[in-house]
């Protein structure tokens, strides 16, 4: 807070050094936290692979070899580096599926994140600012959509809609959504009551510009950590219908899928369920450090004690 | 003296509450009954203790809410409930400072963004070039500096903030300033500031200033006329001096009596006055001011005293005659 001197100083003083500007003041925060760093550059590492799998991995997702049935990874016996990570029951490489398996957790994670992200700002915006009546109906419906497990919910919705990728994102975005509109309405409400909100009234703007363009921007941190925490919600919820069979379809390479089709050949081939496994587990993990981080530095009020 | 740019009879403004489960509707009198006029280039100040409406009237005036009885008339119209959503000229008339400037800036925007918004909204035909330009001759007006433009509310005193605030308020060319408590969040070096800033522009472009406040010491200086208000009630109006010098309210007499004093040996005849401020939601009958009035009789509370007089007005059965000491049982030398 050293701009607090700033009315006392005399004006003679050259141009003092640029103020840091609110990205780089952020970034320094950020960095502060060791582990959200990591997860950052794990979660960079993943998004490089999902965005080149096709030209890093070695084969096609889908190629079989059938003279290499469930062959172990290279560093095994019996393993060769013609496969680093083993092959599958039908003979197809384990690393080329799991680069593949990349670029569908992502692209699961981006749209259903910003499928509910959007859908649930914007409901939750309008229930900040509605009368009592509409905001209240609004809330119950999320209620009642929070009341149910959220799987169970998923699943309930995939069965309806018949199992696929698409449906099941079009599920997990259901159901991660009334997070969004609640946490979007409780900022909104206490942003709403201060007095640039009414100056901005009085100067003019009407309900649209001050509900998006004046209120909002000032909602905006929570809604960012909730989001980096949904996408993680978001692709485990996604292999875990995968795994039921309500998600990706074999022979798509889907970590979920993967794991699902590889089940009964744990005992016999760790490497199949395993990696996979592990795969989902370093994204969400690393995602979740990445989300924590986000939230310590963009949310003063939410700090680690 | 110039016309009165601003003119407001009998303003009133009552909030409904709804009762919960065990209780009653109840009507909140925040604003009950204001009459007063605006001039360029003059100052209304607008005292009273905490909850006596001072608020409510300022966002009656700047068609923040509307008033629920009375009328406002500004350069001879009458504002009705929706003028201002068909006439966006009007709403540029009236702007206010508020009191926090930490709260009235809007954290994730730039001074020089927060400047042009008023103008973005109300005036499209200006060029966004020359929007610019008069944002940064505002700044410069309210002594800040070029770099400051762009620069966010965070990086500033709340001096400098408060300064933003009032170019932000200039910044449509109002009539008609409110400044709600402009200063009573600051220091008291920088509160001198602001007000000399205030005086400078009000004398540059002829405002008219409702200036609400509780500190009277700053009143005494800032206003040209005043107006005392108990319980959403005003009780004495007058030109400065006549109610400073021989306030003729006995609440008047007990509020000027609060004001500090710099000199120590001065000996001081301080009104305490008995009881507690009644809530505005159950004002005594009568004069509202009776039950804590050393001067009450049955008239007073019965019957509800009106304003009444010329320039200097008082709404008081009983005034206080000038030099009148108030009796000494309820009057304590502090």
């Amino acid at each position: 807070m050293t701009d607090r001197t700033a009315e006392l100083e005399p004006p003679a003083i050259p141009a003092q050094p640029k103020p840091p500007g609110p990205l780089k003041e952020f970034w320094n925060s950020f960095k502060e936290n060791r582990g959200a760093v990591i997860g950052l550059c794990i979660f960079a590492a993943f998004l490089f692979i999902a965005i080149f799998a096709p030209w890093i991995a070695p084969y096609d997702a889908s190629e079989q070899f059938r003279d290499a049935l469930l062959q172990p990874p290279a560093w095994q016996e019996g393993g060769s580096w013609q496969f680093p990570l083993g092959t599958d029951p039908l003979g197809r490489d384990m690393l080329s599926r799991l680069l593949h398996g990349a670029r569908f957790s992502f692209f699961i994670g981006i749209i259903v994140v910003s499928l509910s992200l959007v859908t649930g700002v914007v409901i939750g915006v309008i229930a900040g600012f509605s009368p009592k009546w509409a905001d209240t109906l609004i809330m119950r419906v999320m209620d009642i959509i929070l009341s149910f497990p959220s799987l169970l919910l998923a699943l309930v919705l995939v069965a309806i809609l018949g199992p696929s990728l698409i449906n099941a994102m079009i599920a997990i975005a259901v159901v991660l959504q009334p997070h969004f509109v609640r946490l979007t309405r409780a900022a909104v409400m206490s942003e709403r009551a201060r007095d640039y909100v009414t100056a901005a009234k009085v100067a003019g703007a009407g309900r649209f510009r001050i509900m998006f363009l004046t209120v909002l921007p000032n909602c905006l941190a929570p809604i960012i950590v909730q989001a980096a925490l949904s996408f993680s919600t978001a692709v485990l919820d996604a292999a875990a219908l995968g795994f039921l069979g309500m998600g990706a379809q074999p022979p798509t390479p889907e970590w979920g899928t993967m794991l699902a089709e590889a089940r009964e050949f744990l005992l016999r081939a760790w490497w199949v369920v395993t990696l996979p496994g592990v795969c989902i587990l370093v994204t969400v993990l690393a995602i979740n450090l990445m989300g924590d981080g986000l939230r310590d530095a963009l949310d003063p009020k939410l700090k680690r004690s | 003296m110039s016309q009165p740019i601003l003119k407001a009879e009998g303003l009133k403004r009552h909030y409904e509450l709804k009762g919960g489960m065990f209780s009653s509707d109840a009507t909140v009198r925040a604003l009950d009954g204001a009459s007063f006029e605006l001039t360029p280039g003059r100052t209304l100040a607008v005292v009273g203790e905490s909850g006596c409406g001072k608020s409510t009237l300022a966002r009656v005036v700047t068609m923040i809410e509307p008033p629920t009885e009375g009328t406002l008339t500004i350069e001879g119209r009458k504002i009705e409930p929706d003028s201002v959503a068909k006439d966006p000229d009007l709403r540029a008339k009236v702007q206010i400072v508020f009191q926090d400037p930490y709260g009235s800036l809007n954290p994730r925007q730039t001074i020089g963004k927060t400047l042009m918004e008023p103008l973005k909204i109300n005036r499209p035909d200006v060029s966004a070039k020359e929007r610019e330009q008069r944002a940064r001759d505002m700044l410069q007006m309210v002594g800040l500096r070029p770099e400051h433009f762009e620069r966010y509310p965070h990086m500033f005193s709340g001096g400098q903030r408060q300064r933003v605030a009032v170019a932000r308020a200039l910044m449509l060319d109002p009539k008609i300033l409110v400044l709600d408590e402009p200063v009573s969040a600051l220091d008291l070096s920088i509160q001198s500031q602001i007000l000399n800033l205030l005086v400078e522009l009000q004398d540059r472009l002829d405002l008219a200033y409702l200036f609400v406040s509780h500190d009277l010491s700053v009143v005494r200086h800032f206003c040209d006329d005043l107006l005392v208000m108990y319980l959403g009630k005003p009780v004495e109006q007058g030109p400065k001096d006549e109610v400073f010098d021989a306030p003729r309210h006995p609440y008047t007499k007990a509020l000027l009596s609060a004001t500090p004093q710099a000199d120590p040996r001065r000996k001081r005849q301080r009104i305490k006055l008995q009881g507690e401020l009644p809530s505005p939601m159950n004002v005594p009958p009568g004069c509202p001011f009776n039950p804590r009035c050393w001067k009450a009789t049955e008239e007073c509370r019965t019957v509800v005293p009106q304003l009444e007089g010329g320039d200097h007005r008082f709404a008081c059965f009983h005034p206080l005659e000038p030099g009148e000491v108030p009796e000494p049982k309820t009057a304590e030398a502090v």
